[in-house]
């Protein structure tokens, strides 16, 4: 594959959610974008939208990114009606023009959810997520000396699978592609983290019931085994991860003092 | 004369000085640490680490960043991974090893006592992870896996897969939500700091702007932490997250904290290379690679036959040549060199000639696909993601990036400027890593500095000195305010015809081309100037739409970068009158007749600290003479 030539460009019609501030109604924008080279990232595709917009002088689509190589959970979007995009197990920032064809059109909206208000254009307010590992998503161990890392030997496996679960970057699009706007996958992926180390034992029943309760007073929709929130995670992280947190949950609720 | 920093440094056996230190620093009632308020701006490994920390011991934390959440800290982006002395391999290493390796590594232009106190260290933090719930890899065994990175001689580098600075970062950001739940840290993301609040001469506040609501907030504190990270995106490009950004270390910096040795500079050797004009960052790829993976160029200059099709005999494996003893494992800043020595030789591969091949053939060959798979497969994945080409198959093409900073705001032994009452934390501070950092000893040092260094040195401030107790109605709050709002409102009003990013790309070119890899004083002093020029074009012909009475993503990267432009002339100051090669910093003038760095420590063995004395005006110079009483000056060899 050659890095320039004239087959390496394409040309689209993009229509852009924007909306002034969350008191707006919003609607879509269309522009043409001509010249897109494929080996664009999508988020360099809406830089050069943007470079247009402020030749014309006007503002910018505001949307939310940072790290731009898929960890730091801040690149949201539904691209096309998908979240993150067609690709599976990336963000939108990982996505690449080649993906797209010469002529194409393409819908680039905020994630949608009531938990997640849109603030302005693209950018929605996750601080739901914030809020619920405040509730529990933690080891509560102060700084100072612990003892020596080796002093618990953890089984690999289950040392593997709680990175499998830790490996979430919190983006929420588990919440966006869920049709209830559960937040069962990102809220279990901590739970079962903390569930399979021995770390995490002391707290296990009050987490569990802590955070699930955060989840709910935060607005969030009731899990009903789409499973779509795995379809879209661009971290695969699994659905067993809420079969877990359910039993979890049961455990807490049924044999412990904390549920009483 | 130039005048003598006096870094606070204890005396005596470097074993001992932590602990004596500790020990002569005043204490702080339990009782009372509620009543003293601490800032924390900035919520990455440094930050946040330091916000928990500070929070359970009982002080009244306030803690800013810029992202929607504190999680979401460039720290995040970390792979590789995190040293530690531990020794459970059982191959040798010690707290005195890694503190040997890295004074060596930072190619002597580090403080002794310092980088000590880091080794030592270490291993608390380690515990404290593990103790988190952060997911280290282990053996089957259950016991903690470690590796060897970067060239190190002895396995001391403790991962998570390629996510070792998620994992860590998120074992801090749990912390921080605990102590976010019980009341005792207030945390406000999406809040840029835009000024420092000097009172008395004591760092007592700062001023936010809500990039949300696009109010102006004021904080009042009896100590503030600067834990904001490094200023790699002065070249625009690099593999620093997109708003990483100098501008409250700056701001700190025009406010009398002096800035230490900013051209000392990280490129490093493994990145993907530059692919168009429209390229918005790098990506690193791990150099864990570098392990398996041989490096080689064409030997014929301007072959641009794709890499696959050049056979064997016409590839040059430079670094296996160059540097029989090390080969492909070389310091990042002799690979880094070497590459760029290659490319202007003309002996590049691929379209642009800027990259090299980083080939697998031959490990694949002797280990099988499924050996390499295992250990690369996420990152071959990231690279074909980004590149659309497969490494199994054809060999990667790689070229150095900006990476790190080791310069930042000069700080003594407590992490305090030279402001009192600012600390400085983690990348935006200069201490520990001299000329070039060692991989996997950023993690390292950013929460060496917050987990166990300013808990105990933050005493100097609020025990140590007096104040009385101010609100936020001080005139000096009132005057910070006044002057971000005034800065902000003066790039608005420039209603020019170039956009900031337009701009930052300038600058980006004009800081690689000439205050890059290869410095020289010629180019150096055209940089100066031509920044200088850059710097005027941003003041008379930026063009940003908009108010700054709501969400403006262009205003606050044209602020940043209006920082930037400042920064970089600074940059190349030093650079210039550093006339020596040493670690990241590299004179052209000053190298052997092999090509390798020149040290001279006869004339160079300091720390360049700046005072601030005007935009364009030259800084004036405070040194901090460094002597070696443990590790001794020598030459770098790794032939
Ligand atoms: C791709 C990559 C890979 C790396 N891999 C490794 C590795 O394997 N091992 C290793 O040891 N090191 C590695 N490093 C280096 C290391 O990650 C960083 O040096 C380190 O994480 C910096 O941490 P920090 O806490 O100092 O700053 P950061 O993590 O950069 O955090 C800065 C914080 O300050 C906030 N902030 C900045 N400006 C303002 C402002 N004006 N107002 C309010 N808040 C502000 C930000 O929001 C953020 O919260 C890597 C770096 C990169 C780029
Ligand atoms: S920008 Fe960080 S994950 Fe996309």
């Amino acid at each position: 594959m050659s890095a320039h030539g004239s087959s390496d460009s394409i040309n689209l019609t993009l229509h852009v959610w924007r909306q002034s501030g969350p008191e707006d109604k919003g609607g879509f924008e269309v522009r043409r974008l001509n010249g897109v080279s494929t080996h664009m990232s999508f988020l360099e595709m809406l830089d050069v939208m943007n470079e247009q917009l402020v030749a014309e002088g006007r503002e910018p689509v505001a949307f939310d990114h940072d790290c731009r190589e898929g960890i730091c959970g801040m690149c949201s979007l539904v691209i096309n009606g998908q979240v993150h995009g067609p690709i599976p197990e990336i963000t939108t920032c990982q996505l690449h023009m080649r993906h797209f064809k010469d002529g194409d059109s393409i819908y680039i909206e905020p994630f949608r959810a009531g938990a997640f208000p849109v603030l302005r254009d693209l950018v929605v307010d996750r601080s739901a997520f914030d809020r619920i590992i405040a509730a529990g998503g933690y080891v509560s161990v102060a700084t100072g000396n612990p003892q020596d890392a080796n002093a618990l030997p953890i089984p690999k496996r289950n040392a593997d699978l709680a990175m499998d679960a830790a490996a979430c970057i919190g983006c929420g699009g588990c919440v966006a592609a869920c049709p209830n706007a559960a937040a069962m996958l990102f809220t279990s992926a901590k739970v079962s983290q903390m569930a399979l180390l021995p770390q995490g034992q002391p707290e296990r029943d009050r987490r569990v019931l802590a955070m699930v309760q955060q989840m709910d007073a935060e607005g969030f929709g009731n899990c009903t085994n789409e499973f779509e929130c795995m379809a879209a995670c661009p971290k695969g992280i699994d659905v067993s991860n809420i079969a877990r947190m359910n039993r979890e949950y049961l455990r807490a609720s049924m044999c412990s003092a904390e549920g009483a | 004369m130039v005048p003598q920093l006096d870094s606070k440094c204890p005396s005596g056996p470097i074993e001992d000085r932590w602990r004596k230190h500790k020990f002569a620093l005043p204490l702080v009632n339990p009782a009372n640490r509620r009543k003293y308020n601490v800032i924390v701006v900035g919520s990455g490994l440094a930050g946040a680490s330091a916000a928990a920390s500070l929070g359970e011991m009982g002080y009244n934390v306030q803690c800013f960043c810029i992202q929607d959440s504190p999680r979401r800290a460039h720290s995040i982006a970390a792979q590789g991974g995190i040293n530690a002395a531990k020794n459970y391999p059982n191959d040798g290493d010690s707290v005195y090893r890694l503190f040997y390796d890295t004074v060596k590594g930072g190619d002597f232009r580090a403080r002794e006592s310092n980088v000590y106190r880091l080794a030592e260290v270490s291993n608390n933090i380690i515990d404290q992870c593990v103790a988190q719930g952060v997911p280290f890899a282990r053996e089957y065994g259950g016991l903690l896996d470690n590796r060897s990175f970067g060239g190190a001689q002895v396995e001391r580098t403790f991962y998570a897969r390629g996510q070792t600075g998620q994992q860590l970062l998120l074992g801090a950001y749990g912390s921080l939500m605990r102590q976010v739940s019980t009341g005792r840290v207030q945390m406000f993301s999406r809040r840029e700091m835009v000024e420092l609040v000097i009172v008395e001469g004591q760092a007592r506040g700062i001023v936010v702007r809500d990039v949300v609501t696009g109010e102006y907030e004021r904080y009042a504190g009896d100590a503030v932490l600067l834990c904001t990270g490094g200023y790699g995106n002065v070249f625009y490009l690099s593999t620093n997250a997109k708003a990483s950004n100098a501008s409250a270390a700056w701001r700190c910096h025009k406010k009398g904290a002096y800035f230490a040795n900013p051209c000392f500079t990280q490129i490093h050797p493994t990145c993907i290379p530059v692919s168009g004009d429209y390229q918005s960052k790098l990506t690193l790829m791990s150099e864990s690679l570098r392990n398996d993976g041989r490096v080689w160029v064409t030997k014929k200059v301007g072959d641009t036959r794709r890499p696959s099709d050049i056979p064997e005999a016409e590839r040059d494996y430079y670094l296996e040549r160059r540097y029989p003893g090390f080969g492909n494992l070389v310091p990042r800043d002799v690979a880094s060199r070497a590459a760029k020595i290659e490319c202007d030789g003309g002996h590049g591969v691929g379209a642009t000639g800027q990259a090299v091949c980083l080939d697998f053939r031959d490990a694949i060959a002797r280990d099988g696909r499924n050996v390499i798979e295992a250990k690369y497969g996420n990152l071959f994945q990231m690279y074909e993601m980004i590149t659309g080409e497969d490494p199994y198959q054809v060999p990667m093409r790689i070229y150095p990036a900006v990476h790190y900073t080791m310069g930042g705001l000069w700080v003594d032994y407590n992490l305090e400027s030279t402001v009192p009452g600012l600390f400085v934390l983690g990348e935006a501070n200069f201490s520990d890593h001299g000329a070039n950092r060692l991989g996997a000893s950023a993690l390292m040092q950013g929460l060496a500095d917050g987990y166990f260094v300013i808990p105990a040195t933050i005493t100097a401030q609020i025990a140590g000195r007096k104040r009385e107790p101010i609100t936020t109605e001080h005139a000096a709050f009132a005057e910070a305010e006044a002057a971000a709002r005034a800065r902000n409102q003066k790039i608005l009003d420039v209603r020019g015809s170039k956009s900031s990013e337009h701009i930052h790309r300038e600058l980006g070119k004009i800081m690689w081309d000439k205050v890059g890899m290869g410095r020289n004083a010629q180019g150096l002093a055209e940089a100066q100037k031509e920044i200088s020029a850059l710097r005027e074009e941003f003041w008379s012909d930026v063009r940003v739409p908009g108010t700054a009475d709501h969400m403006n993503p262009g205003l606050e990267h044209a602020a940043r970068l209006a920082d930037f432009l400042e920064l970089a002339e600074f940059f190349a100051m030093d650079a210039l009158h550093r006339e020596e090669s040493c670690g990241g910093h590299f004179r052209e003038e000053y190298q052997t007749p092999e090509g390798e760095a020149l040290r001279r420590d006869d004339e160079f063995a300091y720390v360049a600290a700046w005072e601030f004395q005007g935009v364009g005006k030259p800084a004036t110079l405070h040194k901090e003479d460094l002597s070696f009483e443990y590790v001794k000056l020598a030459t770098r060899s790794y032939k």
